[in-house]
């Protein structure tokens, strides 16, 4: 039994199919790029194993458990925006993973001194902690996706969903992140799925590579059909195959 | 250079802002000059000199009847009612716009009924209220809270709408339950947003408040300047309608400061 499971999955908006037929495995501590074109349901795939949304028809399973019907601390994740919470300082955004968990959302005072001493720890870890006092307005869109991915670590999840976490960043940012990504992804051996717009990126972060496309077409009814995945690659083998991919299912 | 792009420098700003106050000043003046030149006893137009002793009157001569100061009688018991109702009407629609924003099945329960409330014009149930409550305080602490709670209701659910999707699944996926999220990501989010929705309500909270005293009351600004409005008593109007003013913008400016002070990431993030 493999550590994520999906088989035969669809999703429906309305009368309109996104995604169809999709099957798919993978192991424990792979970190899965998945590119396609813009609106082909990439956001809609990750939602599914986020269990933000309900597949129309087949099933997501992790490490072996029912299909999830809500979020919840397996599964982290962190958006292109709006992923920390505003109204908490740098610091606060870290302790609330500790704290939410308790029913009343409250913490004892040795759980709180424990909670900021491991917060601090994360902020030096992710260097931002001359800014734990800061609220997130006042950080730059790197810093804080920094923050939302630390906090999402903290929380320990069986599985981290990135929906184009460095899409609103300049290049020389998205360049550091790409690094950032990397060490913590070998640190923690995290199962990590991300949506990409840029497939260089996916190549170069992935150790595989879902290239989600329509398989059917009918050019007069362009939404008849919805997308599954065309392209299931091993980035350290298939490097060649970028072209072709390029060629055949337009993604940059 | 177009007039869209000449701006007034800081001196002119603050020039231009008092001369207009100035010109109604002096256009009062001369009118009501040249009134009481024709007719001495006139006295839709008092002097300013009248309207300022009138108030010095108001304001340190205790009544001879009974021994208090009205005017502060009246303030005090006006601004106990605005604010027992502002208050009522501030936590309830905090309560149901967050209950409302949040839960579906509580959305699809109340939704249309607030939708309905809020366009009933609340002062035609002033004598729905008057018949039903009495003539006392809570007849008039009602009309309040009915007039202005549907609206701060309304602003809060969307305020909740807007809080972005993106934040209330995080903190799910961070093991946060549904009080959690209430507690912790949308009521220290909404908070500043209430404070802005009772501000905008203190206009229509005064309105209910002068109409319903107007109706029926002992004591209380709007009681007193439609008693006085049977003798034409324009200084003493005049005096209550400044201070009535003043005590609105005070309220006003008092809600604004506690919002900066309490929630700078608000300020910062627009
Ligand atoms: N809740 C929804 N209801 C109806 N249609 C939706 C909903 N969410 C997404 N869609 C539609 O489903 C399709 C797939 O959307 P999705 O966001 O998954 O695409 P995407 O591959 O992530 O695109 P992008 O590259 O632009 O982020 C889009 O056409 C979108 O309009
Ligand atoms: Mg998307």
């Amino acid at each position: 039994m493999s550590f994520v499971s999906v088989r035969n999955l669809y999703q429906k908006y309305g009368n309109r199919p996104i995604l169809e037929r999709v099957n798919f495995e993978a192991g424990e501590g792979e970190f899965v790029s998945i590119v396609g074109a813009s609106g082909c349901g990439k956001s809609t795939f990750l939602r599914l194993l986020l269990a933000q949304e309900i597949p129309s028809k087949g099933v997501i399973s992790i490490a072996g458990a029912e299909p999830a019907k809500e979020p919840s601390l397996d599964r982290g994740v962190v958006f292109q925006r709006y992923s920390v919470f505003p109204h908490r300082t740098v610091l606060q955004n870290l302790v609330a993973v500790f704290a939410m968990k308790n029913s009343l959302g409250m913490l004892s005072r040795s759980e709180k001194k424990d909670a900021e001493n491991a917060a601090m720890t994360a902020l030096e870890r992710i260097g931002l902690a001359h800014m734990k006092d800061q609220y997130p307005s006042a950080l730059s869109g790197g810093m804080q996706q920094r923050l939302a991915i630390a906090q999402a670590l903290l929380a320990k999840p069986k599985i981290l969903l990135l929906d184009e976490p460095f899409g609103a960043l300049d290049p020389g940012t998205t360049a550091n992140m790409h690094d950032f990504l990397l060490e913590l992804h070998d640190e923690t051996k995290m199962s990590v799925f991300m949506v990409t717009h840029d497939l260089e990126e996916g190549f170069k972060l992935g150790n595989r590579l879902l290239v989600f496309d329509k398989p059917r077409w009918d050019p007069d009814f362009p939404d008849a059909y919805g997308a599954t995945i065309t392209f299931d690659l091993d980035t350290n083998q298939d490097k060649s195959t970028i072209d072709h991919i390029r060629e055949t299912s337009n993604v940059q | 250079m177009r007039w869209i792009n000449r701006k007034p420098d800081h001196v002119s700003q603050i020039i231009l802002a008092l001369l207009s106050f100035m010109i109604i000043l002096v256009v009062y003046t001369l009118t009501s000059q040249a009134r009481l030149a024709v007719n001495p006893s006139d006295k839709l137009m008092p002097a300013i000199s009248k309207i300022i002793e009138t108030a010095g009157r108001l304001i340190f001569e205790p009544d001879k009847r009974s021994g208090e100061i009205l005017f502060w009688k009246d303030s005090l018991v006006s601004l106990v009612r605005i604010c027992i109702g502002i208050i009522i009407a501030g936590v309830s629609g905090l309560f149901f716009g967050m209950a409302i924003g949040m839960i579906p099945y509580i959305r699809a329960a109340l939704s249309p009924l607030v939708k309905v409330i809020s366009v009933v014009p609340p002062l035609a149930l002033l004598p729905i209220m008057f018949i039903a409550l009495g003539l006392g305080e809570t007849s008039k602490i009602t009309l309040i809270v009915i007039g202005v709670t549907p609206f701060i209701i309304r602003d809060l659910i969307a305020r909740v709408d807007e809080i972005p999707v993106e934040q209330i699944v995080k903190a799910q996926t961070l093991g946060a339950n549904t009080f959690v999220i209430a507690k912790s990501v949308v009521l220290p989010q909404i908070m500043p947003r209430l404070v802005s929705a009772i501000r905008l309500s203190l206009g229509p909270a005064w309105l209910f408040l002068i109409a319903a005293e107007a109706v029926a009351a002992e004591a209380g600004l709007g009681y007193r300047i439609f008693l006085v409005r049977r003798y034409l008593a324009m200084d003493v109007i005049l005096t209550y309608v400044i201070w009535i003013s003043f005590l609105a913008f005070v309220m006003d400016w008092v809600l604004r400061k506690t919002s900066e002070n309490l929630w700078p990431w608000m300020e910062s993030k627009s």
